[in-house]
């Protein structure tokens, strides 16, 4: 563990100003940065303190129907704000299907679009990994890779994202709003996560130094027919290992007029494939039309030594979430993920 | 090495000022600086609940929080909710419940259930066994826990 000094900022350009250079973090809760750290896993020289400013602390309707979420406003407070759960509520259980009250009372929106992943050899120093120490190389491949990614990775790493509320950010198809050094610019949620490639050692498309603002989402919010299903090997405060998050529209004659299907668990980013939904407008929600929805989303998938059977985990969670999703009533926090 | 940084907070009604290095915990400095020894440590990474607190009304874990990032917050730990002689009505309901064995997790399991029932997110048994699920009890008083908390919240205690 290593001395850092410690800067709070008061408002937005103060902070971008005093983040620059490479070893100095922004913090939020903390809840991820100061573990990490405590592992000897992350090295900030200066932490820029972002609690004190205001203006990233509220939640503030858009003119176009959609609801912008400030990146400090808390994953509690957001999940418990009425906008998102009459609105969004398929944000409100997804972020409460994560972590625990004490870790989303601490825990802050743009914090959790960076959390890291949760491989253990990414959480043990002593052990080679790329994403930590580009070119060490990545023994989960041949060693245990039961929370792993089943597509979209790479030679060089198969870690997944293990952050709940992404997935549903990503079905939600949110906007990610950031400033840094040469100014602002909006990221579409899809794009703000990157798969491993060459480069494991990069999680996401920020650039040096940018501050999250704010994640905005777009009007539709498929109060109607959503769900968030999370499987895990315990019923709470478990990483998913296989997660799906689902809205979607009916239209007068009962049939899909749009969807949108978001996997967590399975890659190095919230896994959507647009075509597969395209699939199922039209139709009917059925668990044929889901399960061929869950073809085309899975097409490609494989695994490794631990985790192949996510393969098949992720198919049934889709026909489930299909199902759960028609009526969202039955659902509710703490709830098993039954029908 | 960084110096140490002047910080009020407000513990147990009571204002503190002090200096503490920017890498001290909150957990240390109400441990190792206010020499509050009843919140516990146990993991030190966020994953037992042993370290709770509630600051500004709200229960956060004091192990993955900075001193400096809390200056100027009101913090209640498990000495600020009751005394011997003057026991909040949890304190008691874990008394009357048999609500712990080693002890080590209760500090952290009241304070938590205490910011529980002011949340008023959990009605059901179910709800509160899930937003209860912070607090490991290495010991398995989990069920005896639960009773307490619903027997105060349901007023018994009151
Ligand atoms: C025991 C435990 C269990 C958990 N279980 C789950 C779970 O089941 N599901 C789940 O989804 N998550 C889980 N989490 C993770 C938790 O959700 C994250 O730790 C949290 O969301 C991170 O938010 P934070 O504000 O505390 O981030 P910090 O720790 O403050 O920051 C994380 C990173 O983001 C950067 N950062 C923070 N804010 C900004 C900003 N505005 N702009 C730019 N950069 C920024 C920091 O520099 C740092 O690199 C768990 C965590 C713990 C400790
Ligand atoms: S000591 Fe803080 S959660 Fe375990
Ligand atoms: S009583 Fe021993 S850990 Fe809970």
């Amino acid at each position: 563990m290593n001395d850092f000094a410690y800067y709070k900022a008061t408002d937005i350009d103060g902070a971008v100003n005093a983040a620059a250079g490479p070893k100095n973090n922004y913090i939020g809760g903390g809840t991820n940065l100061i573990d990490l750290w405590k592992y000897d896993l992350a090295h900030p020289e200066k932490l820029v303190d972002l609690n004190g400013i205001d203006e990233l602390k509220e939640i503030t309707e858009l003119p176009d129907g959609g609801l912008r979420l400030g990146a400090l406003v808390t994953n509690n407070a957001t999940a418990y704000h009425p906008i998102v759960q009459e609105r969004y509520p398929l944000l409100s259980r997804t972020i409460l299907a994560g972590a625990t009250p004490q870790i989303r009372n601490a825990a802050t929106n743009g914090g959790n679009l960076l959390q890291r992943t949760r491989c253990y050899y990414f959480y043990d120093s002593s052990s080679p990994c790329n994403k930590r120490v580009p070119g060490s190389g990545c023994p989960a491949r041949e060693g245990h890779n039961r929370l792993h990614a089943i597509l979209g990775y790479s030679d060089a790493c198969i870690a997944t994202m293990p952050s709940d509320m992404c997935v549903a950010l990503a079905a939600l198809e949110a906007v990610v709003r950031v400033k840094g050094p040469e100014g602002e610019r909006c990221i579409p949620f899809i794009e703000f996560h990157r798969l491993p490639g060459e480069q494991p050692e990069k999680d996401n498309t920020l650039r040096e130094d940018e501050l999250i603002l704010s994640v905005d989402l777009p009007a539709r919010g498929f109060a109607g027919h959503h769900t968030y299903l999370k499987l895990r090997d315990r019923h709470s405060y478990a990483f998913a290992l296989v997660s799906v998050a689902m809205g979607y529209e009916l239209d007068g004659e009962g049939n899909i007029s749009v969807a949108r299907i978001a996997l967590g668990g399975v890659a190095h980013k919230p896994w959507r494939v647009p075509a597969a939904e395209e699939l199922l407008v039209g139709k009917s929600p059925t668990e044929d039309q889901f399960a061929r929805a869950a073809e085309a989303i899975l097409e490609g998938a494989s695994g490794f030594e631990h985790n192949t059977f996510k393969i098949d985990l992720a198919h049934r969670a889709i026909l489930r979430a299909g199902a759960m999703a028609h009526d969202p009533s039955t659902q509710r926090p703490g709830a098993k993920p039954s029908l | 090495m960084s110096s140490p940084q002047e910080i009020k907070l407000t513990v147990n009604g009571k204002a503190e000022r002090l200096s503490v290095r920017p890498w001290v915990s909150l957990l240390d400095t109400l441990r190792h600086h206010l020499h509050l020894n009843g919140t516990k440590k146990g993991c030190d990474h966020g994953q037992c609940g042993a370290c709770t607190v509630i600051c500004d009304g709200e229960r956060i874990l004091s192990c993955l929080t900075l001193g400096v990032m809390k200056d100027g917050s009101e913090i209640t730990t498990i000495e600020g909710l009751g005394q011997p002689g003057n026991l909040h009505p949890l304190q008691e309901a874990f008394l009357e419940h048999d609500a712990y064995q080693c002890g080590y997790c209760t500090p952290g399991q009241i304070c938590s259930g205490v910011a529980l029932m002011k949340e008023g997110h959990a009605n059901t048994r179910e709800e509160v066994k899930e937003l209860m699920s912070g607090n490991l009890c290495r010991c398995g008083a989990n069920t005896n826990i639960i009773d307490a908390i619903m027997a105060v919240k349901d007023g018994a205690h009151e």
